[in-house]
Formats: structure tokens, C-alpha cells, sequence
């Protein structure tokens, strides 16, 4: 159960795309439910995404757990650009400083069991997300 | 780390005194990794012209891969990389050709009775050998990610058909990811339709679309405002379970867009609201 964690760079879109694709082959491989493999990989596209666009390039990690009573997906996204100064604005429906729908960040944590984030300026942001089967 | 001066020309020598043992050697080994995908010819012609770049860059001094003087023997080894990407060798296999020149080395200098001095300079040669196979490596990625953008050209002109399904109504079925480019050409093509065809409704299928994030997203409303600018109506239709409970809990709202599940249920849609009877024994709705 414990198969290595594996580790992506995310620094063009074509990266995107690869997060999206080891996505969906490991949440095959823990057996998610076909809508929570989608749930999954449109948070993981929306979090690669940001990391892209807003960190200016990152890393992302995808790691099988287990926590005894059930198998599941956590993954992290690492960057180390501007840093998001309020969270909570951030992770507001439509809030958004590149014109986009604003809902990357708050569809993401919708999507997911877990959503963890650990931002300051001027350091980078964080954000781990896990998704367990039912 | 750069070579001194003095290993420089040591490196050098070393190369012209045990030349013929080298090469073959390390072709050879070269062959062992690439297990006969490519003719023996063909990879000594390409060793020799390495050990020719190599030997010549020694001679003019370059003591690391980024030195001036290091310039022709860049040029062959980004040639050797794009070649065997273009070939289908692995990026392992690709450096592997040139990380075997120090197993050669190793074997010419005949490791057991060497001294001290002979040892420290397999380590200094070994350092430029990995810069050498560092840069290999670098432009093996290069060719790929050319090669493959490449081959995505050719599939966005050739993924994204406009088709005209009915007198009136055009569809195109979206199949794969919907990057900005893609959305660009899908756009472009859909509204060309329109105009050519004069129809005033337009069906996206996005039943191939494996994922629909907000960027999906926005690229679809993008293309129906379009659409509606020239006069058409646009319905996207292949909207699976899964991803109309992704779209809800992301949040995206569609608006009064018209969303059928799928391609046939969209056609039956506009051919209704155009007046045509889709019933099989032909009386009129109502
Ligand atoms: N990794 C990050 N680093 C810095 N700022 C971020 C990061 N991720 C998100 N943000 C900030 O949070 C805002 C909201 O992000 P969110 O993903 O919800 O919206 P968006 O990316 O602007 O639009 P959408 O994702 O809907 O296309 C962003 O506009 C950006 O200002
Ligand atoms: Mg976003």
C-alpha cells in the first residue's frame, strides 16, 4: 500500500495536464468512485493551476495513504511565489485577481475530504488536499 | 566544477594516446544500453564525431560544458539528443552515451595498478563527463517537449471537426483537454461555421472533455457569448453524471445556456424549437 509518493513540476501548461493525468491513473489505482476521480482531478487541475498562474510555478506531490479504515489520495502543492495575504478572501466564490471565475479555490476545497493550506507573503503557498474512499 | 588548466591538457593527452581503445570501448558499451535498436555504424560514426567535439574543446581549453570554446561539441550533443528522442529512446538511454565514456576511461586507465594522481584525475575528467551527460540530458527534454508540441498542433487541427448535423445546426464534439489554445481554435472554427453555413444554432459536445474546471469553463460561456453575438443559438450537450456533480460542487453556474446529457438530446432540442417534427409518426407537439 505504501508505493512511493510521486512528484511532478508544475512550470507550463503541458505540467498541468501531467498533474491531471498521474491524478487520475492513482485514483483509479485506490479505487475512487468514477465521480470522485472526476471531483479529484478537477480540484487537482484547479490547485496545479494556481500554483502555475499565481506561485509561478511549483511542485506538486501525489501519495497513496491509508488510515486503517480507508485508502485514499493526498496531495500537495508546494510554490513559493507571492503568498495569498487573506485566506479567507481568497477562498471567497468569484474572488479573483486574474480574471477568471474566482471559484478555483473554493470549487477545490468543495471537491475534496481534507483541504489544508498554510500561506504568508513573501514565502509561498501550500496546500494539501485528501480525498478517502467510501 | 572546472577543470584546471593542467587536467585540461592531461584530459586532452590522455584522449590522443589511447584514442582507438576508447572509441571502441565506448561504443560498445554505448551498443550494450541501446541493445541493437541502433546499426553499429551508425552509433560509431556518431562516437567519433563525440570524441572528435570533445577532444577539440579540450584543445582549445574549455574546462566546462558552458565554455566558448565548448560550442561545437554542444551542437553535437543537442544533435545526438534530438535524434534519438526523434528516434524513441529514453532520456536514461540518451545520457547513458555519453556517462559511458567514463566506464572507458575507467578501463583505459587501468583502475588496479593506477596511482594516486591518475585516480584524482578520473574524478576531475569524470565531473566534466557528468556535465557533458547533464547537458545531453537537458536537450533530450528539449526535443521532447518540440517534439511533442508538435504533435499537438497536428491533433488541435485535426481534433476539433465543425460539423453540420442538420439544416440549421452545426455541432462540434470537443474530445480531450480544452487548453486556451484548443478553445482558440474551437472558437474560431465554430463561428466560422456559422457565418458559411448560415445556421442559427450551434451544439458543443464536450462528451470526450475528461474534466471540466473553471478554465474549461470559462472558455465554453466565452464561445456561447460569441456565438450569440453572430445571432446563433448554442447548446452543449454531453454533460455525464460525474461532471455535472464537479461542475455543481465547483460552483460554475451556466446561466440560461442549454445543457442536454447528450448529442442526440441537444439535436432534438433545436430541431423542436425550429418546428420540425422529431416524432416517429410525424404529428405535431401539442
Ligand atoms: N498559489 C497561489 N499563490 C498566490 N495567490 C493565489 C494562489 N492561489 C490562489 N491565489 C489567489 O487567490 C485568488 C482566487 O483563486 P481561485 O483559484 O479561486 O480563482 P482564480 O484562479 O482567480 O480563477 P479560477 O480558478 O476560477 O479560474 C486568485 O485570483 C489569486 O489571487
Ligand atoms: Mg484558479
Amino acid at each position: 500500500m505504501n508505493a512511493e509518493p510521486q512528484r511532478l513540476t508544475v512550470a507550463s501548461d503541458q505540467d498541468v495536464v501531467r498533474v491531471r493525468q498521474l491524478v487520475r491513473t492513482v485514483a483509479v489505482a485506490v479505487k475512487l468512485s468514477l465521480v470522485d476521480q472526476t471531483k479529484l482531478v478537477t480540484a487537482a487541475s484547479e490547485l496545479a493551476r494556481n500554483t502555475l498562474v499565481y506561485g509561478g510555478g511549483g511542485t506538486v506531490e501525489v501519495d497513496r495513504v491509508d488510515n486503517g479504515r480507508r485508502a485514499g489520495i493526498r496531495i500537495a502543492f508546494v510554490d513559493s511565489g507571492p503568498g495569498i495575504a487573506d485566506v479567507n478572501l481568497a477562498l471567497t466564490d468569484g474572488y479573483t485577481t486574474g480574471g477568471g471565475l474566482g471559484l478555483g479555490l473554493s470549487g477545490a476545497r468543495r471537491l475534496v475530504d481534507e483541504f489544508d493550506i498554510d500561506t504568508e507573503p513573501g514565502r509561498g503557498t501550500s496546500i494539501t488536499v485528501t480525498k478517502w474512499c467510501r | 566544477m572546472a577543470l584546471g588548466t593542467d587536467e585540461i591538457g592531461r584530459f586532452a593527452g590522455f584522449l590522443k594516446e589511447h584514442e582507438a581503445a576508447l572509441v571502441e570501448s565506448w561504443s560498445h558499451r554505448v551498443a550494450d544500453g541501446l541493445r541493437g535498436r541502433l546499426s553499429q555504424t551508425e552509433l560509431n560514426r556518431q562516437i567519433e564525431e563525440l570524441f572528435r567535439a570533445l577532444s577539440e574543446a579540450l584543445d582549445g581549453g574549455a574546462g566546462t560544458v558552458e565554455d566558448p570554446n565548448a560550442a561545437e561539441l554542444r551542437a553535437v550533443l543537442s544533435e545526438l539528443s534530438r535524434s534519438r528522442a526523434r528516434q524513441g529512446f529514453t532520456s536514461t538511454e540518451t545520457a547513458v552515451s555519453v556517462f559511458a565514456l567514463k566506464d572507458a576511461l575507467l578501463a583505459a586507465m587501468d583502475a588496479r595498478q593506477a596511482d594516486a594522481g591518475t585516480l584524482r584525475d578520473f574524478i576531475a575528467f569524470s565531473a566534466l563527463i557528468d556535465e557533458l551527460g547533464l547537458f545531453t540530458f537537458a536537450s533530450y527534454a528539449a526535443a521532447r517537449e518540440e517534439l511533442i508540441a508538435d504533435q499537438a498542433e497536428e491533433l488541435l487541427e485535426l481534433a476539433t471537426p465543425v460539423v453540420k448535423l442538420w439544416e440549421g445546426v452545426v455541432a462540434v464534439p470537443l474530445v480531450g483537454t480544452l487548453d486556451s489554445a484548443r478553445a482558440q481554435v474551437v472558437m474560431e472554427r465554430l463561428l466560422d461555421a456559422l457565418v458559411t453555413t448560415g445556421s442559427p444554432y450551434a451544439i458543443i459536445d464536450i462528451t470526450g472533455v475528461p474534466a471540466v474546471d473553471t478554465q474549461v469553463a470559462q472558455h465554453l460561456l466565452k464561445t456561447v457569448v460569441a456565438a450569440r453575438l453572430m445571432g446563433a443559438d448554442c447548446i452543449i450537450s454531453g454533460i455525464r453524471p460525474q461532471i455535472a456533480q464537479t461542475i455543481v460542487a465547483l460552483g460554475i453556474e451556466f446561466g440560461d445556456i442549454a445543457t442536454k446529457a447528450s448529442l442526440a438530446d441537444a439535436l432534438r432540442h433545436v430541431l423542436r424549437l425550429s418546428g420540425v417534427d422529431t416524432r416517429r409518426n410525424g404529428r405535431k407537439d401539442g
